[in-house]
């Protein structure tokens, strides 16, 4: 670029939005259906596990479609939590509120989601129901999977909002008010579907 | 005065008083105290009245003489911005705001997003950097009779003279989360204000320029919506609707310059 003005910032924001939507927001809704097999028994779960590894090229697809963009997502936005304020105990506007809890579920986020990939998916032991059901039988495993459940529903439903905003979808201050409704609709939905996943993995096989 | 009763009220009602705590800086480098200050009250007073009785008379609560608190201040009817300091908790300007409809004591500050100069006056030269960053104005001069302009049709001309009522008093600037020091943010106002020239006739003629610049250094990508501008305006300007808009303005200027290199 010969212009002096750097457009690098804006470019780098705008592809966090939309890493956060297209690629890991929707493998976070696909995820979330899967586990929910669960509800159904644990052969269902093994069915749909099994099911997902016969699609080809999977490791490719995981490491292109998922972790590079969830990777960009996540170290980006701590640099996001890092240089924005935070000034909603002064201010407790409902969208300000939103703001600070959307900086503070992606951290939590960020987190949960180490621990998860760490004790199952590089667990070096295959997904199956017994697997979960093992893991979530500790209650500290489970609680801690309820609030990484929470955040990173909250932090996606609430992110689709912002996503709205940011690339001028939602202009008007109706479209917000009511894509702020739906976004806590999806929240409350997709959460709903976690937690009953969570705790279907608690009954034994 | 004639009124026999004056015995009664005089020993019932004792003058009223007006109780305010002001948050001062001796230069800008010095680290901020407190003062607390009891002057009388008068009918119909603003915050701007408070300041001048302080002034008149600088002394302290505690009976102290202390050097009177500065200000700025400029139309006194909230047209120039000058006077917007932190009140009770809020940005907004001394001159509109009525002690009848504060609680006490009142609670005065600098808008701290500003660099402080003394007191309550505070150096509000970024946001001119800002609109000057973006072009905020419609370039007509030539060097012969360029004539008259494009018409603005009505329906636009409606909604724009809501976005000129922008006084750049820097209310957002103060509330918004991301003008802080560890991001370069220009501020809600400005971005309303490129909506406001990109969308007149003659002042759209500078338009891409005007993106180009919202998609630069601390550009309109820093805003995180959390919407505290709107909330705080004075003039009620709907500045996270100018934001959206000019989310979408540059998006396709994005795109679309992408695509024509």
């Amino acid at each position: 670029m010969a212009k002096a003005q750097s457009h690098s910032e804006y470019v780098l924001r705008r592809l966090h939005t939309l890493a956060g939507v297209i690629p890991v927001g929707l493998f976070l809704i696909e995820h979330l259906l899967t586990n929910a097999t669960a509800i159904q028994g644990p052969a269902a779960f093994n069915q749909a596990v099994a099911a997902i590894q016969s699609i080809p090229f999977l490791h490719y697809i995981e490491f292109f479609f998922i972790f590079v963009p969830l990777t960009y997502h996540a170290i980006f936005g701590l640099y996001v939590a890092f240089v924005s304020g935070y000034n909603a105990t002064h201010y407790s506007w409902r969208r300000n509120l939103l703001f600070a809890l959307q900086r503070i579920t992606g951290v939590i986020t960020f987190v949960f989601i180490i621990f998860h990939l760490w004790t199952t998916r590089f667990s070096g032991h295959a997904a199956t129901y017994e697997m979960v059901h093992e893991l979530v039988s500790n209650p500290a495993y489970f609680w801690f999977m309820v609030v990484g459940v929470v955040a990173a529903t909250f932090h996606f439903s609430n992110g689709l909002w912002s996503f709205g905003i940011h690339w001028g979808l939602t202009v008007g201050q109706r479209a917000q008010r009511v894509t702020g409704w739906v976004s806590m609709v999806v929240f409350v939905v997709l959460a709903g579907i976690g937690i009953a996943a969570l705790i279907a993995f608690t009954h034994a096989g | 005065m004639s009124v026999p009763t004056t015995e009664v009220s005089a020993t019932e009602a004792p003058t009223r008083q007006v109780h305010l705590i002001i948050e001062r800086q001796d230069d800008p480098n010095s680290p901020p105290y407190k003062e607390e200050f009891v002057i009388p009250y008068k009918t119909g007073m603003n915050v701007i009245a408070c300041l001048m009785e302080i002034q008149r008379n600088p002394v302290s609560k505690s009976g102290r003489k202390v050097a009177p608190v500065t200000w700025e201040m400029n139309c006194l009817e909230e047209i120039c911005g000058a006077c917007t300091m932190v009140i009770n908790d809020k940005p907004r300007q001394a001159c509109t705001t009525l002690v009848d409809k504060l609680e006490q004591p009142i609670r005065i500050k600098p808008a701290r997003t500003f660099p402080v100069v003394r007191d309550l006056v505070v150096d509000r030269s970024r946001m001119f950097e800002a609109l000057k960053k973006v072009k905020a104005w419609i370039p007509i001069d030539g060097t012969y009779d360029l004539g008259p302009g494009p018409r603005m049709p009505e329906v636009d001309r409606q909604w724009a003279y809501e976005l000129s009522r922008c006084f750049t008093c820097g209310a957002c600037v103060e509330a918004c989360p991301n003008v802080n020091d560890r991001n370069s943010f220009i501020g809600p106002f400005a971005i309303s204000q490129a909506r406001l020239f990109n969308a007149h006739p003659t002042g759209a003629m500078h338009r891409e320029e005007r993106l180009t610049a919202l998609m630069g250094e601390g550009g309109i990508q820093e805003c995180g919506n959390s919407q505290n501008c709107v909330q705080v305006c004075p003039k009620g300007i709907p500045l996270t609707t100018s934001i959206a808009a000019m989310n979408r303005q540059v998006t396709y200027h994005a795109i679309g310059a992408w695509l024509h290199r």
